[in-house]
């Protein structure tokens, strides 16, 4: 039997505002200490009422617009009853029917592998809602004194506005899943409404998948896995899933609907045993928070502020700069990126005749040098010491021919690790490009005297002597000669001697 | 509706993380089935083409504007600086003195009326002398600056113990002001203490109070009333010279009546929230206890106001209530709704309610006999809205942060359990209970969302007859206060007291108790007047025109004699 796999993503985004979803409490909660970041709402007090943050609203509505989404006229936020430790209040502050956005879609290329071409992914919903404490468990024998095991909480990740965006179950594999989730990703670091570490829990993923027999229309038994921190991870744990759901199926079992977590060491799902008792969340309208109404005024001057998103950007590299659809995709992978190099190439174009090539050089510093020094940091580019004008000028520096391109590379490293202008740079550690016929001409006359036989090579018909005197030459100079001068003087030298060697009887 | 099983009864307590051994669980069941059987009167109703109501101002519009713009709708997104500490105000040697004769009167008295959970004389007679500071410098002083008053145990006190009347928060001390209590201080109000309640606000007697019971100052056998029943009797009992207390179904307007004193619910959002420990959401409010209503007319200028920090706060503007206190009432129309005058009212007070709009119709006002046909569901429709939202805003207590906790759990669910199961009393049970129960899958529709639809048809029928009359007026309590113990063997019969007070609790509507005289054994009768929302100012013209006119304020129960 041929199977076909469903997968629905539900993906959870912490968004970057700077004060909390329902209180004015800093949400940089990763940065403080433990129950730092704290007052009588997020700590629900007895009491204590919440308040909207209108700009994680704001955020929320920007990416319905980018993900193609309906924005109702009217939203709620509604109560979500369930215990827990984590959960001050005993509810959730969620939205239930109302969300701030619906009906929307993401285009993806589709998994070439099934045959499948590039086609939308629905987004059933975009809600928003707080986050919870952060538990901490130390089991029984590890810290206590007497033993005993228990738990902390740190309530400052309590309140941070969390946004919901749920897809149908339209990906039909793993690898679908990755494209869906890696362009979902793109889409809120280009709107900046978060930072989207994965690892951090600013942007979590939950998977609903089941099998069907190709050609059945009825959804199967699904599973919903958790606890994937990474696209890796979200890949891994699907395709796991679906064999194993495959093997329960053909094994003549039955799939139990139920979560499971993926084991990053073991690389398998396991199920977590379902609650006490089955959820019943009762769900009912907030009464401490009106509903809104979003007027339709300001929703059109947001979705007039939505940025060109990545795959339209790398599509006008390639259209208008002729970057291969590889560079292209690693450049406009990320707004911070292709803003780098937008600016950059911008800032070389003032003296740069060939926007071709220069986009291609920039594409190569940026993807090769810079790309290297920034990995071995984990830094991300908007933390790059060497700025877009600070590459451009280093750009400028070999494009006069005061740098080789290899000294270009020395002079990036000193300006990553020191945060300097490269003409400073080049300055004090005299890197300039010795472009002085006369200061060449001693370096060539010593190659000459100190080496003989490639000389006498040279008279005899071995043009590649004249490369291996050259390269003595740059070593010479410390590589400061202007390679091309080098060579030439080198050439004139070379038959300077052949000249004499032919006089001499 | 459904049929109430025992089976039934435990998955919703489940739910509500409460346990209940065989005995308590027959009980509950028993009385879960006799109370929702009365709620199922609600299907008389067709209420298909009724909308909810889930909040009283629906639908705020929401302008997402400039970051710093302050709004009671939303919050700009800006982290909050720490609070710097408010300056206490100060005030004239009297304070002193005046708070000391308060003490002295709560010295004598105190032990028959039992008000009082917590007193704080430290810190009033603090609180008195810095404000005496104030009038000996000539400073400028607020109205309340040096006047004693009293705090409902459900208003958060920084630094002053707030039970909420439960044995759940026996140790809780708020680390913040509530917004109205920012509000006193800043006028210099002397704080005596905190009055006894029915607990988290649930009840009609302030018996269900887990730690005592207070007794009506007119006849110490009799219960004072409640929820607020502490902040009614210390006023009436002149150990405080006003108080705070909160109304959700009648829990302000119900006391006053009973005790003889002035009792008001403000419109729902007048008062901001913040700080009110939550029985029932929509329908809380904060109001004064006062012995007139001049003295209310000066509380409710010093509490009123939007509030940043409740989004339910409604942003209108605050009048000076005390330009309403005007001996006229000619030309306004009083309605009278036929629906209050049924068998079930004490026919000595139908007599004098009657007695008291003949009185105003004789100071040119216009009475007519009103319509508000919905009036019987208003019981029913709110003992499933204020549980429904309770069992959620009692969700908190669960003995992880703050206040009782079992010792010996075996888990983590067994904690939830024991603890909420041994600190909640059995009206907050009962009422979580059934709380749960109106939300709980496959019951919602049927329950919760048809007493928001009823609630939309109560509401509906106020704002038809404030087309056409200017004050509602009807009695306050269908009886006068009532034997210690005479109802609590019977909710339905206790929930049945706040028959004439809850309809407007559904509408947000604000309402008043001033005393109309009194039943052959002494007890105090109350005279409601309701007003459309945000009409105080005429609710107290009425109300002071009646009470220039009369004289049923001035009597003063002759406490232990």
């Amino acid at each position: 039997m041929q199977y076909e796999t469903v997968i629905g993503l539900e993906v959870h985004v912490q968004l970057h505002t700077r004060s909390k979803m329902f209180c004015g409490c800093p949400a940089d909660y990763q940065a403080a200490e433990p129950n730092t970041r704290t007052c009588p709402v997020c700590l629900g007090l007895p009491g204590a009422l919440p308040v909207i943050n209108r700009r994680a609203v704001e955020y929320t509505v920007l990416t319905g617009l980018a993900l193609n989404c309906r924005i109702p006229e009217f939203t709620k936020f509604d109560r979500k009853n369930y215990p827990y430790p984590d959960l001050m209040k005993g509810y959730q502050i969620s939205q239930y029917d109302l969300p701030l956005a619906l009906d929307g879609f993401l285009e993806i290329d589709g998994d070439t592998q099934l045959g499948l071409g590039r086609r939308r992914i629905g987004v059933e919903r975009v809600h928003l809602e707080e986050d919870v404490a952060k538990l901490q468990h130390f089991p029984q024998g590890s810290y206590d004194d007497r033993g005993e095991g228990y738990s902390l909480v740190d309530v400052n990740r309590s309140g941070v506005p969390l946004m919901e965006v749920v897809s149908k179950p339209d990906m039909r594999s793993a690898e679908e899943a990755r494209q869906y989730l890696t362009l979902l990703h793109s889409i809120v670091q280009y709107l900046g409404v978060s930072t989207g570490n994965m690892q951090d829990g600013n942007f979590r993923c939950d998977a609903n998948v089941s099998i069907r027999p190709v050609g059945s229309q009825i959804l199967g038994t699904r599973t919903e896995v958790k606890n994937m921190n990474s696209f890796r991870a979200v890949y891994q744990a699907l395709e796991y899933e679906v064999v194993r759901q495959r093997e329960v199926i053909e094994d003549g079992g039955a799939v139990v609907q139920e979560t499971r977590g993926w084991i990053e060491e073991r690389e398998v799902t396991v199920s977590q045993r379902s609650k006490e008792y089955a959820h019943d969340y009762r769900y009912f309208p907030e009464p401490d928070l009106p509903p809104l109404r979003i007027g339709p005024e300001r929703v059109a001057e947001l979705a007039a502020e939505l940025p060109e998103f990545a795959p339209q950007r790398s599509a006008r590299f390639q259209a208008d700069l002729a970057l291969s659809g590889y560079d292209a995709d690693l450049l406009a992978g990320s707004r911070s990126m292709a803003n780098y190099f937008e600016t950059t190439l911008t800032l070389r174009d003032a003296d740069a005749a060939d926007r071709a090539a220069t986009a291609k050089e920039v594409a190569n510093w940026m993807l090769g040098d810079l790309a290297r020094l920034l990995n071995q940091d984990h830094r991300e580019i908007d933390a790059s010491p060497v700025t877009p004008q600070r590459l451009a000028d280093l750009l400028a520096l070999v494009a006069d021919g005061t740098l080789s391109t290899s000294l270009a590379k020395t002079v990036l490293e000193e300006m990553y690790a020191t945060g300097g202008e490269p003409a400073d740079i080049v300055r004090e550690q005299g890197l300039g490009q010795i472009s002085d016929t006369g200061a060449i001409e001693a370096a060539v006359a010593e190659a000459i005297a100190a080496n003989p036989k490639a000389v006498a090579d040279y008279i005899s018909g071995k043009d590649t002597a004249a490369r291996f005197l050259m390269g003595q030459v740059m070593r010479l100079t410390k590589g400061q000669a202007q390679p091309e001068l080098a060579l030439r003087l080198v050439q004139e030298g070379l038959e300077l001697q052949k000249t004499r060697g032919s006089l001499e009887p | 509706m459904a049929t109430i099983t025992t089976e039934g009864v435990r998955h919703v307590a489940n739910l509500a993380r409460l346990e209940f051994n065989k005995e308590e669980m027959e009980h509950f069941t028993d009385q879960l089935a006799r109370i929702l059987g009365y709620i199922g009167k609600l299907n008389e109703l067709e209420t298909d083409e009724v909308p909810p109501t889930s909040h009283i101002h629906p639908h705020q519009v929401f302008i997402m504007g400039s970051e710093t713009e302050a709004s009671h709708v939303a919050k700009p997104d800006v982290v909050k600086p720490s609070y710097p500490r408010e300056e206490l105000r100060a005030r004239e040697i009297t304070a002193v003195e005046l708070t000391e004769s308060v003490y002295a009167r709560i010295a004598e008295v105190e032990p028959h009326v039992k008000g009082y959970l917590t007193l704080t004389k430290d810190l009033a007679l603090e609180q008195a002398s810095r404000a005496d500071a104030g009038f000996q410098n000539g400073d400028d002083m607020p109205a309340l600056a040096g006047i004693p008053i009293a705090i409902k145990d459900v208003i958060c006190t920084k630094g002053v113990r707030t039970t909420c009347a439960s044995k759940i928060l026996e140790t809780f001390v708020p680390p913040y002001d509530a917004t109205v209590m920012k509000k006193l201080h800043a006028q210099g109000i002397v704080m005596i203490g905190k009055t006894n309640m029915d607990e988290f606000a649930m009840g009609s007697s302030t018996e269900n109070s887990a730690y005592q019971i207070t007794h009506n100052p007119w006849d110490l056998d009799t219960i004072p009333g409640g929820s607020s029943g502490g902040s009614a009797a210390v006023v009436s009992a002149d150990t405080a010279i006003c108080s705070l207390g909160s109304d959700t179904g009648g829990s302000i307007r119900q006391p006053a009546a009973l005790c003889g004193v002035v009792g008001m619910k403000p419109t729902y959002g007048r008062v901001s929230r913040y700080g009110l420990v939550a029985f029932a959401s929509s329908l809380d409010q904060i109001g004064p206890f006062t012995k007139d209503v001049t003295d209310c007319a000066l509380l409710l200028n010093a509490i009123c106001g939007s509030d940043t920090m409740d989004a339910t706060s409604v942003d209108v503007p605050v009048p000076d209530f005390t330009q309403s206190l005007i001996n006229d009432v000619k030309g306004l129309k009083i309605g009278i709704p036929k629906e209050y005058f049924t068998p079930a009212l004490d026919s000595e007070i139908a007599q004098q309610v009657h007695t008291a709009t003949a009185v105003l119709e004789a100071l040119g006002a216009t009475v007519e006999e009103i319509s508000l046909p919905h009036t019987e569901y208003a019981i029913a429709t709110y003992y499933i809205i204020a549980p429904a939202e309770a069992s959620a805003n009692l969700a908190r207590y669960d003995g992880v942060r703050y206040g009782y906790r079992n010792e010996n759990p075996e888990d983590l669910i067994d904690m939830y359990k024991r603890t909420r199961s041994e600190a909640f009393g059995e009206e907050v049970k009962r009422r979580i209970m059934i709380g749960t129960f109106a939300l709980s899958a496959g019951y919602q529709d049927a329950y919760y969302r048809k007493a928001q639809k009823v609630r939309t048809l109560i509401k509906s029928d106020f704002d038809a007859a404030f087309e056409k009359v200017d004050v509602i007026a009807t009695p306050t309590s269908p009886t006068p206060a009532f034997k210690i113990g005479e109802r609590t063997d019977d909710p339905l019969q206790m929930y049945l007291s706040d028959v004439m007070t809850t309809p407007a609790s559904h509408a947000g509507l604000p309402g008043i108790s001033v005393p109309c005289g009194f039943v052959k054994n002494g007890l105090p009768v109350g005279l409601q007047l309701l007003g459309a929302p945000f009409a105080e100012k005429k609710v107290l013209r009425v109300a002071y025109t009646f009470e220039q006119n009369t004289d049923h304020h001035r009597q003063k129960p002759k406490i232990g004699t």
